[in-house]
C-alpha cells in the first residue's frame, strides 16, 4: 500500500515518459554491465594468482561468440530445454530490474518488491534445474539435484533477511527500503549487520561462487551450476551465461542499494545527479568484485555436505536480526 | 650395482606355491608378465632373511606354457588380475581359473577390419535408487583418456569401476627387436612425466643385461635427473590437488615453482623434462658450471619458498577441511598390492626403492623415507611435501658430492652380447619395475611395470563411500599414469 501511495508521488512530478526512459536505461545499463562484472572479477581472480588474465572484454566476445554459434541440441530435448534459456534470461532481467541500482523511485520498481525478486530468481531456477534434468544425462541430474538442494536451504534464508529489513525499514519494497535507510537515521543495528552477512552468505550460494560451487572448475563430478548447462550451446548457453552474470550484479547491488545506499538518485533528480550516481554504483560494484575475488581465492570449496552449514548459518543470521528487532522493540 | 636378483625355471607346482606365498603376504608382487609361451612373476621378499643383506630379495619364476594357459594367481591374488587380463590379451596366454575373463587393454580394435568393438560388460550393479554415472574417457581438462563409472546411491559413490587401455601404444611390441639407442628413446616415452624414472630403469636393466657398469659422473647426474624430475612432480601434484578443492592460489605458487624446476632442467640438460638425457651406458649430457650454478640456485629458491607454501596449506582450514579423511585407503590394503610411492608411503608401507634396493649413488647419501599413517588425501599430500624436502637435500648432497669422469660409455663401445637385467627404480609416482632380455644387443623382449598398477586399483578403493564431488580430489592425490599403465 505504501508503495503504491509513493509511487504516486515518485514519478508524478517527472512526466511519464522520463519515467520509462530512466527505467529503460537502467535496463540497459545492467544488460551491459553484467558481463563487465563477471570479467572484472575473473580479473581480479588473475591478477591476485600474479596472472595475466584475459582482458575484461572477454565475457562480452564469448557472448558475441556464443551467438554466432550453431545450436547443437540432443536428439531427445524437448521443448523446454529449448525455451527455458529464454524463460531464465527473461526473468532474471526482470527481477534486476526492480532492484533499485543507481536511483531509488525507478517506475518499474513499485510493481514488485524483495519476495517478487526473490520469487523470480526462483523460477528461474526451477526452469534451470528442469531443463538440466531433461536430456537425461547423467551430469544434468546430478547438477539439479545439488542445486536444488542448495536453494531450499537458500531461499529460506533469503525470506528470513527480507524480513529482517522489512521490520527495520517497514517495506518489503526496495526502493522504499532504501530511500528509508539513505534518509532516516538508521545507525549501527546489530540486525542488519546480521542481514547483511546473511545475504552475503545467500549470494555467494546463488551465484555458484567459491565456496559453494567454482565456476571456474573443469570437473564434471564437482559442478553444480555448470554441470546443468553443459548441454547447452550457441545462442541457448549464450542466454544463460548473460543469466548467471546478470544475477551477479543482481545481488551486488541488492547488498549495495539496501546496506550501502548513499549516493542513490531518486526520482526528480537532476541528470547530474544521475550522472554521479551511476558512477557511484559502478564504484561499488567494483569495490564488491574486488572483495568477491579476494574471497574466492583465499578460501577453498567445502563439500557438497557442508553447504547446508553453510547457508542453515544465513537462515539463522537471518532469524537472529528478526529476533532481536522483536526483543529491542519489545513486542 | 643394480637390483640382485635370480631368475628360476618352475614348473605349475612351484607357481602355485610362489602364489601362496603372495596369498598369505610373505611375498609381495613386483609385477606379472609374459613371452611368447612362457610367463613371468616377479615377488619381492621384503621379510626374508636375506633382506638386511638387500641380496636375493627379488625372485623372478618363470612358467613355460605349452597349452598356451598357466594357474592364475589373480585367482586368489587380487593384485595380478589385470596383469593377467593384459598377459591375455598381449600374448594369447590364458590365466586358468581368472574369474575375470573380460579383456583389459584390448578395447577390441586391434583388427584391420574396422568392425565395431564389442560393448565392454561392467560389473553388474543390483539394488534400488542407485544409479550410474559414467565419466570419460575424454575429460573436460587436460589430462589422458580413461573412463570411470560410478554406481551411486544419491551423492555416496557405492562402486567405482575403471576402464583403461585407451593410450595402449603397443610399447611391448615397438621395444622387441628394436636396437638399443631406439629402444631407449621407446623407453623414455613411456610415461611423459616420468621420462627420467623410465630411461634410469631402461639403462639399469641393460647394464645389468650387459653386466657393464657406467662411469660414476654418470651415476650422479642420473640422480641429479631423478630429483629435479621428483621436485617437479611433487610440484606441479601439490598445487593441482589443492585446485581441484577450488584453492587455486596454491596452484598460482606451485605452478611458479614447477616451471622454475622446469626452465632450470632445460639450462642444465637441454630438455625441460629431461628426456632422452638417460641413456644406456651413460648419459648424454654433461651438467656445466652454469648449470651447476643454477641448480644451486633453484635449490636456494625452493629452501625459501616452499616452507611459507607448506604453512599455507597447513593454516587454510577449508583446504584441510577437504582433504583430511577423504579417500582413505587402508595400509592393510597397500600392503596387499605392495603399492608404492606416495599412495603406499601415506599408508604405513615404507618402501622406497632408492632405499629398499640401495643402488649407486643413493647408498652413499643420507635421507628419510618420510612415511605416514592416516592413508587420505591429506597423507598423500604431506609424503609429497616431505619428499620434496629430501629432495632438496639429496640434490645438495648430490651437487657437493659430483665426480668427475667420462659421461658415458658410447653406443658403439657397449657390448654386443646378450643376458637379462633388471632395474626397480623410484620413480615420482613410485617403484617402476623394468625387466629386459637381450639378444645380440638388441632386445628380444622389455617389460616396464609403472607404479600405477597397482595404484589404479586402490583409487576404486579409495573413493568407496565418499561422496561424488570429492572423486577429482581422490584422483588427483593418486595421480596415477594412464599412458604408463596403457604400454
Amino acid at each position: 500500500m505504501n508503495g503504491i501511495a509513493l509511487a504516486g508521488a515518485g514519478w508524478g512530478g517527472q512526466g511519464l515518459l522520463a519515467a520509462l526512459l530512466i527505467q529503460a536505461g537502467q535496463m540497459a545499463l545492467v544488460l551491459l554491465a553484467a558481463p563487465l562484472l563477471v570479467g572484472i572479477v575473473r580479473k581480479a581472480k588473475a591478477r591476485l594468482q600474479r596472472r595475466r588474465g584475459a582482458s575484461v572484454l572477454q565475457p562480452y566476445r564469448d557472448l558475441r561468440r556464443l551467438l554466432g554459434k550453431e545450436v547443437v541440441l540432443a536428439e531427445n530435448a524437448s521443448w523446454l530445454f529449448r525455451t527455458a534459456p529464454y524463460a531464465i534470461f527473461a526473468a532474471t532481467w526482470v527481477a534486476a530490474a526492480l532492484v533499485p541500482t543507481f536511483a531509488t523511485g525507478l517506475i518499474f520498481s513499485w510493481t514488485g518488491d524483495l519476495i517478487v525478486i526473490t520469487a523470480l530468481l526462483g523460477g528461474a531456477r526451477f526452469a534451470l534445474a528442469l531443463a538440466g534434468m531433461d536430456i537425461g544425462t547423467s551430469f544434468g541430474g546430478l547438477g539439479a539435484s545439488r542445486e536444488v538442494m542448495i536453494a531450499s536451504l537458500a531461499e529460506p534464508a533469503m525470506l528470513m533477511l527480507v524480513f529482517c529489513v522489512a521490520i527495520v525499514a517497514g517495506s518489503t519494497q526496495l526502493s522504499s527500503v532504501a530511500a528509508y535507510m539513505l534518509t532516516q537515521p538508521v545507525g549501527l543495528r546489530v540486525s542488519l549487520a546480521l542481514a547483511l552477512v546473511a545475504l552475503c552468505i545467500v549470494a555467494v550460494a546463488e551465484n555458484g561462487r567459491v565456496p559453494v560451487d567454482n565456476p571456474a572448475t573443469h570437473l564434471e563430478l564437482t559442478m553444480v551450476h555448470e554441470a546443468m548447462v553443459l548441454e547447452y550451446s550457441g545462442r541457448h548457453l549464450a542466454m544463460i551465461e548473460l543469466a548467471s552474470a546478470l544475477k551477479l550484479l543482481l545481488f551486488a547491488s541488492l547488498i549495495g542499494c539496501l546496506f550501502f545506499p548513499f549516493g542513490l538518485a531518486h526520482a526528480g533528480s537532476a541528470w547530474t545527479g544521475y550522472l554521479l550516481a551511476i558512477g557511484l554504483w559502478c564504484g561499488k560494484l567494483l569495490v564488491m568484485a574486488g572483495l568477491l575475488g579476494t574471497l574466492e581465492l583465499s578460501i577453498a570449496k567445502m563439500r557438497v555436505f557442508r553447504v547446508p552449514n553453510f547457508l542453515g548459518a544465513a537462515f539463522m543470521f537471518g532469524l537472529l536480526g528478526v529476533l532481536l528487532l522483536f526483543v529491542s522493540r519489545g513486542m | 650395482m643394480s637390483a640382485h636378483y635370480r631368475r628360476t625355471q618352475v614348473d605349475a607346482a612351484a607357481w602355485e606355491e610362489a602364489a601362496d606365498a603372495l596369498v598369505a603376504g610373505e611375498t609381495t608382487l613386483l609385477s606379472l608378465w609374459a613371452e611368447i609361451g612362457c610367463v613371468h612373476m616377479a615377488v619381492l621378499d621384503e621379510t626374508g632373511p636375506d633382506a638386511a643383506a638387500g641380496g636375493g630379495r627379488i625372485a623372478i619364476l618363470s612358467l613355460d606354457c605349452p597349452d598356451a594357459c598357466f594357474p592364475s594367481v589373480g585367482r586368489r591374488h587380487p593384485p595380478a588380475i589385470r596383469l593377467e587380463r593384459a598377459v591375455r590379451d598381449l600374448f594369447g596366454l590364458v590365466p586358468e581359473g581368472l574369474p575375470d575373463t573380460r579383456p583389459w587393454l584390448d578395447h577390441g580394435r586391434w583388427g584391420e577390419e574396422s568392425v565395431p568393438a564389442a560393448a565392454y560388460p561392467f560389473l553388474p550393479v543390483e539394488g534400488d535408487g542407485l544409479h550410474q554415472i559414467p565419466v570419460g574417457p575424454v575429460h573436460a581438462g587436460i589430462i589422458e583418456p580413461g573412463h570411470f563409472r560410478f554406481t551411486c546411491d544419491g551423492e555416496t559413490v557405492v562402486r567405482l569401476e575403471e576402464r583403461l587401455g585407451y593410450v595402449h601404444k603397443g610399447i611391448d611390441h615397438l621395444l622387441a627387436g628394436a636396437p638399443l639407442p631406439a629402444a631407449a628413446r621407446i623407453a623414455a616415452r613411456v610415461s611423459g612425466d616420468s621420462t627420467v624414472a623410465c630411461s634410469l630403469g631402461f639403462a639399469r636393466a641393460v647394464e645389468q643385461g650387459l653386466d657393464i657398469a657406467p662411469p660414476l659422473r654418470a651415476v650422479w647426474l642420473r640422480a641429479v635427473m631423478a630429483e629435479v624430475e621428483r621436485l617437479a612432480n611433487h610440484l606441479g601434484d601439490w598445487g593441482a590437488i589443492c585446485n581441484d578443492a577450488a584453492f587455486s592460489l596454491m596452484l598460482a605458487h606451485c605452478g611458479v615453482l614447477r616451471e622454475r624446476v622446469l626452465r632450470t632442467a632445460a639450462t642444465c640438460f637441454g630438455h625441460r623434462l629431461m628426456m632422452d638425457r638417460v641413456v644406456p651406458g651413460g648419459v648424454a649430457v654433461d651438467l656445466d658450471a652454469a648449470g651447476l650454478a643454477a641448480l644451486h640456485d633453484l635449490v636456494a629458491l625452493l629452501r625459501a619458498r616452499v616452507p611459507p607454501l607448506v604453512k599455507l596449506y597447513d593454516d587454510t582450514a577449508s583446504l584441510q577441511d577437504r582433504t583430511v579423511g577423504t579417500g582413505r585407503v587402508s595400509p592393510a590394503l597397500v600392503a596387499q598390492f605392495g603399492a608404492g610411492g606416495f599412495v603406499g608411503r601415506a599408508a604405513g608401507r615404507a618402501f622406497d626403492a632408492r632405499r629398499a634396493i640401495g643402488d649407486a649413488p643413493y647408498d652413499a647419501l643420507s635421507f628419510e623415507v618420510p612415511v605416514l599413517q592416516a592413508g587420505d588425501v591429506n597423507a598423500r599430500v604431506w609424503v609429497r611435501i616431505r619428499e620434496i624436502e629430501q629432495s632438496l637435500s639429496l640434490l645438495e648432497q648430490l651437487l657437493r658430492g659430483l665426480p668427475t669422469g667420462p659421461l658415458r660409455i658410447p653406443d658403439d663401445d657397449l657390448p654386443r652380447g646378450s643376458g637379462e637385467g633388471l632395474a626397480l627404480v623410484e620413480a615420482f609416482r613410485g617403484d617402476l619395475f623394468v625387466w629386459v632380455r637381450l639378444e645380440a644387443g638388441q632386445v628380444r623382449r622389455c617389460h616396464l611395470r609403472d607404479a600405477s598398477w597397482f595404484q589404479w586399483p586402490l583409487l576404486e578403493a579409495a573413493i568407496e563411500g565418499n561422496i561424488v564431488a570429492d572423486f577429482p580430489l581422490c584422483n588427483k592425490s593418486f595421480n596415477c599414469s594412464y599412458s604408463g599403465h596403457d604400454l
